[in-house]
């Protein structure tokens, strides 16, 4: 038995509506207990803002796309490295770093848990096997159903019930967690060089629509009773004028779910674009924020742009195909049959550029728009928006109108004509800060039942300690402290042990990773579905008993088992 | 018994379909592998266990003492070099990384003697790649240049190819072109729809002339380039215009000829090109069953695919300096450990007498041609015959291989991993 007390925290918690009580966390067998014993280990951390450990519900850590990006860009190997050091391995990358590189730099700002963003089920064996060598920081993965063909023939055929079941066969067999769709009916489109415009373009040969896949797939999701509603990288990313497209998915969602959203709408700054062209490119953040306002059944996540150096990596082939056209810079692109597709080019945001001014304005102004914090979360889609340790600027920008103004003056002058941020006086607090940083993503993905994103006695004992006394410091005009304290904890505790301290990693931990089995009936199990069996044989080129994931590929095996209505 | 779905580790293509009929510790029959792959699977003699040179002889030794002396070997060695890896499985590979980050060591895989250039190629531009099911569902229109198939992947043209049946062509066998471009009639140039005949080192230039009329820059092309006449170019360049879906698959004709990265790199254009105008990927032809895990291994640990240098604690890339073949030739390093390749059948003869002159330990089922250099050889399972693993396929796709016998010969990883713990006791960890 190990116990641990972390006493005189200043905490923020808001899963339980604790905000900034002083107070003292108990921690026994790396679960948050309602008291330890005199022997245990204690921590005093004289009343430094402390919040569940943070909770990424949208980054690229891990996976076939991610170690591609490392493998055409030893340019940005170089451009972070650590040696090896005492239980600590070497690391290279900056915007997209090794899997250690990942995990080490995350766990100093706090975070012990992250979701990847985007795994193609034929390739997840290779997500996993990299989540293991993420050892600090607990893990799950999206799986990607964007341009699955059995999917779309059972919508065709307006089988939901069939949907569902291919859904749950294939997060069991890939050991996923939620239900991705990228660019709905593109990945597919894209297969054939072609794309779909908006939602109610027909997908080539499958004639159905992407309004069709995300209306029944966000059906079949709640049929298998999924912790995590539907995770949508909308149609039409980084055009002009998309907001339309957007406005028009986020419509098709019903109120299906007490507990949480019915849609996670991810990275939404790179789908609120004004304007018929690049040259009258514009914010159209308002309408977005405000339609998200009136609607508690969806919740997004930022997607804010930074200013720099960065890689961009997506499901998305033929969005990507596009920035290549853009930037010239090199392009790689990676189609997976039957199911999905990838590409990756490096980019660079520059404050001299009109358009990336919009795009960074508008990432900021749909966090400060979005009334609810629980609605509007912290990313940067990370690697695309920006890398992840970019995480603490975002948090002073949101927290400081002067900082918001100072950065304002230094990009492209016309930005001010097409962006609302310089009239939006709005200022985050802590507590909206702990939401979006770890609460609201929790909620969101439906893992705070299992004991993620809070501090309640049963609770995993994920603890982030920043150097900061919230009494002493106006986040308003002391903008530096607040990026100096979210950019390193005093501690961070993962499992109960202390893994990270002002910026040192101390062990090389063991993660866990969170994965979904859906129960269905027999009748529904699509292992035994002859058609299913016989698609499989004759197009895949693995054979069906070969796809699964073996248990052998997960750290510590955290199954969530569901219920489902079929 | 019968171990039906049993993946092949012999080539790139990793094919998963295959069956196994074992009677106790011995294959008996395989179905549905090529030739290599049934070779592979029905065995060669193998070592019974770890041997030490002993003066001109071998002697027995154990397992334990077969570690230690490796661990030895590498603890004291000033300048390590970890080499081969494409011939294990991806759970060995994170070891050896491990390792040679301990040791400070260098660790290369043999991608820097067969699609190194190919990778800095990428590097460069990109790669326009997809999964082999993607071509076998969709392609009418496939390329292979610098490779041949039939000698090298010979059921790549049946799974994925020229006689694979697919889902978005009715009759893929007529419906689907073959066009093999390569500097002698091959085998694979029998079963072509296009033969293109280049003069040796002609490969760039040929490349450039198709990206030109693709261009429609056709008035600026010689009449012949390399041997090929203008007429079979433009032929060519409609033909890849006119597909729905077009694929090229490249080989060492290609890569390790005059030119080198170039080459590739001017094929990637040339696809890129061809993306404006229609669906084209293309991809390269891995060798080794598992060459590809080995530069996915080495990439989500250290950055980078291949040749890596720790010597100054982080990782460094630099390949021409860093890669085996320039370390050895340096007489730089002073202790080898080799693990599933044959470097001695491949590497150039400056730097075999240097790997006469160092330590060598060598981790191989089999006897080789690089025994001959060893100090120390060790005898492992086979990854996909008598141990498990995972492998990457030439397009990426991960496959867990299968166990079909049991042999008692630890794998690759166990012995690793014994060295690795005495090697972390050495340094006190």
């Amino acid at each position: 038995m190990t116990e641990l007390l972390v006493k005189n925290a200043c905490v923020i918690d808001p899963l339980r509506s604790i905000n900034a009580e002083t107070m003292d966390i108990a921690i026994r067998d790396g679960r948050i207990v309602e008291e330890v014993s005199g022997a245990a280990e204690v921590i005093d951390v004289h009343g430094m803002l402390t919040m569940p450990g943070g909770v990424d519900s949208h980054t690229h850590i891990c996976g076939t796309k991610v170690n591609f990006g490392r493998y055409m860009s030893p340019e940005d190997m170089r451009a972070g490295r650590t040696p090896r050091r005492g239980p600590l391995h070497a690391t290279s990358g900056y915007s997209v770093p090794t899997t250690y590189g990942n995990s080490y730099r995350y766990s100093v700002m706090g975070y012990t848990t992250l979701l990847e963003g985007a795994m193609a089920p034929l390739e997840a064996r290779h997500t996993h096997e990299e989540f293991i060598y993420t050892p600090l920081q607990d893990t799950m993965a999206n799986t990607l159903f964007d341009g699955n063909w059995g999917i779309m023939e059972a919508i065709r055929d307006g089988d939901t019930k069939r949907v569902a079941a291919i859904i749950a066969w294939t997060l069991r067999a890939v050991k996923g967690f939620g239900v991705k769709l990228t660019n709905p009916g593109g990945t597919e489109a894209w297969q054939w060089g072609k794309n779909v415009s908006c939602i109610r373009d027909p997908v080539p040969y499958f004639e159905v629509t992407p309004a069709e896949i995300i209306r029944k797939v966000i059906e079949a999701n709640e049929l298998l009773h999924l912790p995590h509603s539907v995770h949508l990288h909308a149609n039409n990313l980084g055009t002009p004028g998309n907001y339309t497209c957007t406005l028009g998915s986020m419509g098709l969602v019903p109120d299906l779910n007490k507990k949480r959203q019915t849609l996670y709408a991810t990275h939404v700054q790179f789908h609120a674009y004004g304007g018929s062209g690049w040259p009258d490119f514009c914010s159209k953040s308002e309408p977005i924020a405000n339609f998200v306002n009136m609607r508690p059944q969806i919740v997004m996540d930022m997607g804010q742009v930074m200013f720099g150096r960065t890689t961009t990596m997506t499901a998305d082939g033929p969005m990507e195909f596009n920035l290549y056209r853009l930037h010239h810079e090199k392009w790689s692109n990676h189609d997976v049959e039957l199911e999905t597709g990838s590409g990756i080019i490096p980019v660079i945001y520059r404050r001299k550029n009109l358009v990336n001014s919009i795009m960074w304005a508008i990432g900021l102004e749909l966090a400060l728009l979005t009334e609810s914090p629980w609605q509007c979360l912290l990313t940067t889609d990370n690697p695309n928006g920006a890398p992840f340790v970019r995480y603490p600027e975002i948090i002073a920008l949101l927290m400081s109108k002067k900082y918001r103004d100072a950065e304002f003056a230094t990009v492209h002058p016309d930005t001010a004509a097409r962006v609302p941020l310089p009239a939006i006086e709005r200022e985050l607090d802590w507590y909206e800060i702990a939401v979006m940083t770890r609460a609201g993503q929790a909620k969101a993905l439906g893992i705070q039942e299992i004991g993620k994103g809070h501090l309640g006695p049963g609770a995993y004992a994920d603890v982030a300690v920043y150097p900061i006394r919230i009494d002493e410091v106006d986040p308003s005009v002391d903008h530096q402290k607040v990026i100096e304290a979210f950019g390193q904890t005093e501690y961070t505790i993962k499992r109960g042990r202390v893994v990270a301290r002002r910026g040192e990693c101390l062990i090389d931990g063991s993660n866990a990773t969170f994965w979904v089995k859906p129960k269905v009936s027999e009748a529904y199990d699509m292992g035994k579905d002859p058609d299913f069996i016989e698609k499989f044989d004759r197009y895949y080129t693995v054979r069906m008993r070969n796809y699964p994931v073996q248990e052998e590929y997960l750290n510590r095996n955290r199954c969530i088992e569901t219920e489902a209505e079929i | 018994m019968i171990v039906k779905d049993a993946v092949c580790p012999f080539c790139g293509c990793l094919c998963d379909d295959i069956e196994v009929e074992v009677d106790g510790d011995r294959v008996v029959a395989v179905t549905n592998a090529c030739e290599l792959g049934t070779k592979k699977f029905m065995g060669e003699k193998r070592l019974k266990n770890p041997i030490l040179r002993d003066g001109d002889a071998w002697k027995d030794i154990t397992y334990d003492e077969a570690a230690r002396y490796a661990a030895g070997m590498l603890l004291s060695a000033e300048r390590p070099l970890l080499y081969g890896w494409s011939g294990t499985h991806g759970e060995a590979q994170c070891v050896g990384v491990h390792m040679a980050e301990l040791v400070r060591g260098v660790i290369d895989n043999t991608s820097s003697v067969c699609h190194g250039p190919s990778i800095l190629a990428i590097q460069e531009v990109g790669h326009p790649g997809c999964t082999l099911g993607v071509v076998k569902n969709r392609a009418d229109l496939v390329i292979y240049w610098g490779s041949n198939p039939i000698d090298a992947h010979p059921r790549h043209l049946s799974r994925y190819t020229r006689y694979a049946e697919g889902f978005f062509l009715d009759n893929a066998f007529r419906d689907r072109k073959v066009i093999v471009v390569d500097v002698r009639k091959t085998e694979t140039a029998n079963i072509a729809d296009e033969f293109v005949q280049i003069k040796p080192g002609g490969d760039y230039a040929v490349l450039s002339a198709l990206r030109a009329i693709v261009r429609g820059k056709t008035e600026t092309i010689p009449r012949t380039v390399a041997g090929v006449t203008r007429e079979q170019l433009v032929r060519v360049a409609n033909l890849c215009k006119g597909a729905k879906f077009g694929a090229v698959y490249f080989g060492l004709g290609l890569t390790m000829t005059r030119g080198k990265y170039k080459n590739i790199r001017n094929a990637i254009e040339l696809v890129s090109e061809l993306s404006r105008h229609t669906k084209f990927t293309i991809s390269a032809m891995r060798g080794h069953y598992n060459v590809y895990g080995s530069n996915e291994v080495n990439t989500w640990m250290t950055g980078y695919p291949f040749g890596i240098d720790f010597s100054r604690g982080i990782a460094f890339y630099n390949p021409g300096e860093t890669t085996a073949v320039d370390i050895l030739a340096r007489k730089e390093c002073d202790a080898a450990l080799i693990v599933g390749s044959d470097p001695a059948a491949h590497f150039p003869r400056k730097c075999l007498e240097h790997l006469a002159e160092i330590p060598v330990v060598q981790l191989d089922p089999y006897p080789n041609a690089t025994t001959a250099f060893c100090n120390v050889q060790i005898p492992v399972a086979v990854t996909g015959i008598d141990a498990v693993g995972t492998a990457y396929r030439m397009d990426g796709v991960p496959i867990r291989t299968r166990q079909v016998l049991s042999s008692g010969y630890p794998s690759d990883r166990e012995v690793l991993l014994k060295m690795y713990t005495l090697m972390q006791e050495g340094k006190g960890q």
